[in-house]
């Protein structure tokens, strides 16, 4: 194995813009909204920056394919800029852009910026993707929900679950993250809402009701990074540095090869396997402090505390209903309100998990803060159960 | 002599309520009352004279997927897809028939079913013949009480099979009972008791006796008489004029079904042979700018269908939803939401370069480690060999497959919500993630056995277009025969 990416890189900033139905806001507004925070944060200079990711998912209502999106919206010094795009790890792609060239000595200082603004479609959800030339020929018409949806009849019968239990747990697992939203300025849907709302909600893809999907968002998310070295010069102390980033990927195992049971994300266990080698990891469930994971639905949050080795197989619907993952349970999960509460906005995820985690890490997360959390764990997921991008990335404070 | 090896036979499962439709139109049309018995088919949204042409061709050919033995394919109907693309061509690619057969499609008039039984048996070697109809008709007419959706399939060859050929005769007349432009549009029709007594009464006859002469039979000998017609009696009539027993003439299913157009007579000789003692003769006839009639001979041998007319039948669905009826067969105008806004255009070179994986349902078999997969790639999927360019043509539809996951999805564009489909894994290896059609909620669950139906997968309205694919549906034998072995 690679020697990983383990405590080379801080983190010098971050900035977040407030997520929601921005209809006062173009793409363009929100990157400047999460940079402007950023930059101040990390109190440097714009020439000072070497180069800039740039993370959008969606070009038609987005901001456009390349990279003159970003260094246009903020005036950036002609510098390199590389769009990416891997499904919902966007936003955690461009971070890992911006952390590998500062620790290839490539870039001292790097930006990654992420964005999405979904709500110029018209209609709640996601937007339909063009989906190319052999997918629609074959693939049902499905939607996200639809897709993630699977995961909990196939969790159901491997391990003998009643839908009832079921769905009171993953019901659990969204009234947590709206309690948490409930205290989060930054975040899209900011009341509570009580498990009794969340099981009797409209239906959207079966059991997936309502309060089961998260949320459809306008959203912008920034992170500077630097070497420890140079963060130390420029007068930071207790730095936040980068312990570990994976991604891993689907090879159509999951859809075309009769070894997977639908009930989990291959993608995901590989991905936690890794991170935590990199990170030096041995005991996730009582080493990490805090987690946010891809909450798309909540089913999917649910498996995902199994695929991360934090809850054991089988088990994770009763740790979710045992309050395992509240904000004053054992292993915070959504502590900012996920993307329950913070909704979707694709590019941009993956970076605004991050920044809950450097809030929490630097002890700056208000009224959410978290006591002496060590390690933050990130998780995003793209594409659909059967094929799919899982990215998992854990920051935490440095030498820890 | 040529004969009918076997046949098969297919009605869509749902069945309209004629009640459900003459109460919802009683208020403009009050005399339709007297027609609201019964029960007529109805395709479901997916379905087209096509796929239900395959269905019954399924049911001919047997669970075999090995089609080779076809030589020639004739595929009838007035209500094909397409005005120019061989439609034969795409129930072919679907029932992975042989590039090399001969292929074509027979239409115009509503006797074109046994026109094409005729040419098959005519021709020499194995031909297998699909007929399939889906009617159109406007609403609050008489046609759409009327009217079934079907279709009928037979496998010919050079010896008797199942029924020998005895006769054959044709009349051909342009007398216009209705017409149909080629706009696409509805039927028109004359006036009844011109078409009854000018028309019917007056074509078929000679047509009859014809085919009855060359058998070198008697009307009397024919035990099995199958006329369809939408005026009641019309066949005891014509039995009558020619000398055929009262006792032969064959119910027209019109109480259960309707009239499946020019399928309606292959759908009645099929259910003819399966009544058929050894050595009954059948005499099947269909009216249409003259008329078509054939007389066979039952030989008790042959392949019968595992569902044919009768388990067709038996697999229904009873609909009382009239407006779930129009807004299938596009009567209504509908708000279908900006989901439905998409552009559904077909990339005709990626149709083309995975026409039988798309049409076919043919994924690959690795020659070296056996597995399984769909769709077939030159990298095998198996994780411990992925071995280069081993990958076979491997057919996935005949095979039995089982629900891995599901879920039944209220957000996304569908004509039938809630758009069900899930993760369908297959007996022997192979999974594909595919639509579910023919469910309702709670019929779907996982381990659910279902098999593979040939159906409609997109209506591209801007360009005319019709896509296809394969669709899992709730294999119901299988599951009828878990239940009872459960119960025992």
């Amino acid at each position: 194995m690679p020697q990983g990416i383990r405590d080379k890189v801080a983190i010098l900033g971050m900035g977040c813009s407030k997520f929601g139905e921005r209809w006062d806001a173009g793409p363009d507004d929100l990157m400047v909204e999460a940079y402007l925070e950023a930059m101040q944060d990390a109190g440097i200079d714009q020439t000072q920056l070497d180069a800039a990711w740039f993370s959008t998912h969606i070009d038609e209502i987005g901001s456009g394919k390349g990279g003159t999106p970003l260094s246009i919206a903020l005036r950036l010094p002609n510098i390199a800029v590389t769009r990416v795009e891997n499904f919902c790890a966007s936003g955690s792609e461009a971070f890992r852009g911006a952390v590998y060239a500062v620790a290839a000595g490539a870039a001292d200082i790097a930006l990654a910026v992420g964005v999405e603004k979904l709500k110029d479609t018209g209609y709640g959800g996601l937007p339909v993707a063009h989906p190319g030339t052999l997918n629609p020929q074959v693939m049902p018409n499905g939607s996200a929900p639809g897709n993630f949806a699977q995961l909990a009849s196939a969790y159901r019968a491997k391990h003998g679950v009643s839908k009832d239990d079921l769905k009171r747990a993953i019901a659990h697992v969204s009234v947590k993250s709206h309690a948490n939203g409930a205290k989060n300025p930054k975040a899209h849907l900011r009341k509570p809402i009580t498990a009794e709302q969340a099981l009797n909600a409209p239906m959207i893809a079966e059991p997936l009701g309502l309060f089961d999907c998260c949320g459809v968002s306008d959203g912008a998310a920034a992170a500077i990074v630097t070497t420890p070295e140079i963060a130390r010069a420029l007068g930071k102390h207790d730095l936040v540095t980068v312990k570990a980033l994976q991604l891993s990927v689907s090879n159509g195992y999951e859809s075309q090869y009769n070894g997977w049971d639908g009930s989990h994300f291959h993608t995901a266990r590989i991905a936690a396997r890794k991170a935590y080698k990199e990170a030096g990891i041995e005991r996730p469930r009582d080493q990490i402090s805090m987690m946010e994971v891809h909450d798309c639905f909540s089913i999917t949050e649910l498996v995902t505390m199994e695929d991360l080795f934090i809850s054991p197989e089988g088990q994770g619907w009763r740790d979710v209903l045992d309050g395992f993952y509240d904000a004053d349970g054992e292993m915070p999960c959504q502590i900012d309100g996920g993307l329950k509460c913070f909704g979707h906005p694709i590019g941009a995820s993956g970076l605004r998990m991050l920044y809950e985690m450097y809030l929490q890490l630097q002890g700056r997360a208000g009224e959410r803060q978290l006591s002496n959390p060590v390690f933050g764990m990130t998780h995003n997921l793209g594409g659909a159960p059967a094929s799919n991008v899982c990215s998992v990335a854990i920051i935490g404070q440095e030498g820890a | 002599m040529a004969g009918i090896a076997a046949w098969g036979a297919y009605a869509p499962r749902l069945r309209l309520s004629r009640k459900a439709v003459t109460e919802a139109n009683a208020w403009v049309a009050p005399n339709l009352k007297a027609k609201g018995k019964g029960e007529r088919s109805m395709a479901n949204w997916d379905e087209d004279a096509l796929t239900m042409a395959v269905e019954a061709a399924r049911d001919a050919l047997g669970p075999d997927d090995d089609r080779s033995h076809i030589d020639s394919f004739y595929f009838a109907s007035t209500t094909a897809p397409f005005a120019d693309r061989l439609n034969a061509g795409i129930v072919s690619a679907a029932l992975t028939l042989e590039k090399s057969i001969t292929a074509s499609d027979v239409t115009g008039s509503q006797r074109c079913g046994l026109t094409a039984l005729g040419q098959a048996l005519a021709s020499g070697g194995t031909s297998l013949v699909a007929v399939g109809e889906r009617r159109r008709a406007r609403a609050v007419s008489a046609q759409e009480l009327d009217f079934g959706d079907g279709a009928a399939a037979f496998v010919v060859t050079d010896g008797p099979g199942a029924a020998e050929m005895l006769g054959r005769g044709s009349v051909t007349d342009d007398f216009v009972d209705h017409f149909r432009g080629d706009d696409g549009g509805f039927d028109y029709y004359w006036e009844e008791r011109w078409i009854r007594d000018e028309g019917i009464v007056k074509l078929v006859p000679p047509a009859v006796r014809k085919a009855l002469e060359i058998a070198g039979l008697s009307a009397s000998e024919v035990d099995h008489f199958c006329f369809p017609s939408t005026f009641s009696g019309m066949a005891a009539t014509l039995a009558k004029a020619v000398g055929i027993r009262p006792e032969a003439v064959r119910d027209n299913l019109a109480a259960v079904m309707g009239e499946a157009g020019c399928a309606h007579g292959p759908i009645m000789l099929a259910h003819a042979l399966e009544d058929a003692k050894a050595g009954e003769v059948i005499l099947v006839a269909q009216f249409g700018q003259g008329a078509e009639a054939m007389v066979f001979r039952a030989t008790g041998q042959g392949q019968r269908p595992a569902r044919g007319v009768t388990g067709s039948l038996a697999d229904r669905e009873v609909e009382t939803n009239y407006l779930k009826f129009l807004t299938f067969n596009g009567l209504v105008e509908w708000d279908k939401g900006m989901r439905a806004e998409k552009d559904n255009k077909t990339a005709l070179t990626t149709l083309y370069r995975n026409e039988d994986m798309i049409l076919g349902l043919v994924g690959g078999r690795c020659r070296e480690t056996g597995v399984v997969q769909f769709p077939r790639t030159r990298i095998s999927v198996a994780p411990n060999n992925p071995a280069v360019d081993t990958q076979e043509p491997y057919r996935f539809a005949e095979r039995r497959a089982s629900v891995l996951s599901y879920s039944a999805d209220y957000l996304t564009f569908s004509m039938a919500p809630p758009n069900h489909y899930g993760m369908i894994v297959f007996e022997g290896g192979g999974r594909i993630m595919m639509d579910i059609t023919d469910v309702a909620p709670g019929d779907v669950e996982t381990g659910l056995p279902v098999r593979m139906v040939f159906r409609i997968k997109e209506v591209d309205e801007k360009r005319g277009f019709v896509r296809y694919f394969w669709k899992a549906t709730p294999d119901r034998a299988a599951i009828a025969a878990q239940t009872s072995q459960a119960a025992e």
